[in-house]
């Protein structure tokens, strides 16, 4: 081996897919999209999760692509793959027949409780931004058994409570309306700053952990809500030389994501 | 026990359009990403469709382009965004400032729209889901609504549950990759919603990039996704999903898809990108010639046979 981790300056999407693929010791499958959960749940497989199985929203089980998928769709995840199936099997079976254990999710804003916001900035009716919208966020919070929440800024704007609009909320919003989910909703929000986890139902969001250099009043700073921090705040360990060789090497050598 | 006497069903795309798609009607544009019917909302466009209410899983650049052509004053999705490319100009405006009309837009995730193909595919009058607990969506969309399960939960207390309405389109609009002349259709790759999405509506079209022979149809009948009792008429259309891909036909075009988002951004570009690509084409032969076939040579994909399967016959 001769590359190390001192050879090139570690990139926030290397930070955040390595952070990531740690958190997904012994998980098996895994709901996933296109970018960091890729470059995460890839470098998983070959470092603590040997036996991940990644599905994705298109339907697609078991991917062995030849190239490096440009979208949750791209047609070199079906040639070769194991299995592909319909939206009503992978939404209604799948997904909501309690298949997936982790579900990686993004957002334009999250609350204290890791509610989430993907549809407007503003007012529903007139609002500043139109978001992409639900998509099957929704479906994935309610149903997987844990949610990962990768955030590339961590700001006021995007950690903030109350949400301008709730389209995906965690259970403990189900629960107050008498619907019961599957899932424990999110459990690991991994940022540029640290990470905040969630035990489960009942429970806010706390900082564990923080990246180093940084501080915990410099994430108290950049969240919008009084936030809670463990007893204990460890300081996260730097990319290995391992890790940042088999992700630019192996996992995403021309480097697609790795921005 | 050959019967040779299927009705034929193709015609052409103008045909099509001019026979199913009337002002003011619901139609349905599926195809998950793959096999999206880019060349029926363009026909569509041409013909100068208007005030249609649009029901598409994730509205994307077709939609944007029917949008910019003013023909859709109703919009039911569970997605608006340009795929992982970017976001819908005119979409955006429609919505954040009524530029240069307001939308009617009806959200539902994606589960929830699946749910509303299969209540409509089965003439169900709802389909249960777990979703939608906490959330805001039903306080702006007024068709999400709970009801207490007429069963006892696993702990023997009753239970809430949501439910979405059935969608019942005028017409269902979707390509694949072939069919018969009756229209039998197959559809490998991914598969989508498709099928539940015609069963749904009132009448159906399917678009192919290639009419086969009953014999090659029938030489893998479980390929078959669609059966020809739901097709009401096939058209012919090589190459009609285009930005969007058919598995083992012509890759995606990746790079239209990132133009998108620029072209969209501006109302003239948008309005020149139409009067070239659209109004300027009789149809979309014309649109692919006028591609050329360098440009085409750079979406082609090589060869990837499945095995054979052998269904067996009685001997």
């Amino acid at each position: 081996m001769t590359l190390t981790a001192q050879d090139a300056p570690v990139t926030s999407s290397e930070l955040l897919s390595v952070v990531a693929s740690r958190e997904l010791v012994a998980r098996r499958t895994v709901f996933a999209g296109i970018g960091l959960p890729t470059l995460a749940t890839e470098l998983a497989h070959l470092t603590v999760a040997p036996e991940i199985e990644v599905v994705y929203e298109s339907g697609v089980c078991g991917a062995h692509p030849s190239h490096l998928p440009e979208t949750i769709a791209d047609a070199v995840l079906i040639t070769g793959a194991e299995a592909v199936i319909s939206m009503p099997t992978l939404f209604g079976c799948v997904l909501q027949g309690g298949h997936i254990d982790v579900g990686f999710l993004g957002a334009a804003q999250i609350d204290r409780w890791g509610n989430l916001n993907t549809s407007v900035i503003g007012d529903w009716d007139s609002p500043s931004v139109r978001l992409p919208g639900s998509g099957g966020g929704v479906e994935v919070m309610a149903n997987a058994r844990e949610v990962f929440v990768v955030m590339r800024r961590h700001t006021r704007r995007s950690f903030t409570d109350p949400l301008d609009f709730c389209t995906t909320p965690g259970p403990d919003r189900a629960l107050a309306e008498g619907i019961r989910p599957l899932g424990t909703g999110v459990t690991r929000v991994i940022t540029e700053l640290g990470i905040l986890a969630r035990e489960g139902i009942g429970h806010e969001l706390r900082l564990v952990a923080v990246q180093p250099g940084v501080t915990v009043e410099q994430v108290r700073a950049a969240t919008g809500w009084d936030l809670q921090v463990a007893g204990t705040v460890t300081t996260i360990e730097p990319p290995t030389a391992e890790e940042l060789r088999l992700l630019r090497e192996d996992v995403d050598p021309e480097r697609v994501y790795l921005r | 026990m050959d019967r040779t006497d299927r009705p034929d069903k193709v015609v052409t795309m103008k045909a099509a359009v001019a026979d199913f798609v009337r002002d003011g009607d619901t139609v349905c544009l599926e195809g998950f990403t793959h096999l999206i019917p880019t060349a029926a909302g363009h026909e569509i466009i041409r013909q100068g469709r208007k005030d249609l209410t649009v029901v598409r899983m994730t509205a994307d650049i077709v939609v944007d382009q029917m949008l910019a052509a003013g023909c859709v004053s109703r919009l039911v999705s569970s997605f608006v965004g340009n795929s992982s490319a970017g976001s819908l100009g005119n979409l955006r405006r429609r919505i954040e400032s009524a530029d240069p009309a307001p939308l009617a837009f009806e959200e539902y995730s994606h589960y929830g729209m699946i749910c509303r193909y299969l209540a409509g595919s089965q003439r169900l009058p709802f389909y249960p889901l777990r979703s939608y607990g906490g959330s805001d969506l039903p306080s702006v969309n007024s068709d999400l609504r709970k009801v207490t399960s007429p069963y006892p939960g696993p702990d023997g207390e009753p239970e809430q549950i949501y439910v979405v309405p059935p969608v019942n389109p005028d017409v269902t609009i979707i390509h694949a990759q072939r069919a018969d002349r009756s229209g039998n259709t197959q559809i490998w790759g991914l598969t989508g919603i498709q099928a539940e999405a015609v069963y749904a509506a009132r009448k159906a079209v399917v678009v192919v990039e290639e009419l086969v022979d009953d014999e090659v149809i029938r030489s893998d009948p479980n390929r078959t996704l669609v059966p020809a009792h739901a097709v009401h008429a096939v058209v012919v259309c090589p190459r009609g999903a285009h930005p969007s891909f058919a598995q083992g036909y012509y890759d995606r075009d990746n790079a239209f898809y990132r133009a998108w988002s620029r072209i969209s951004q501006d109302p003239d570009l948008i309005r020149a990108w139409l009067e070239e690509w659209v109004f300027g084409t009789a149809d979309h032969a014309e649109y692919v010639a006028r591609l050329g076939e360098e440009f085409w040579a750079g979406l082609a994909v090589g060869e990837a046979l499945s095995r054979p399967v052998d269904y067996g016959r009685r001997l």
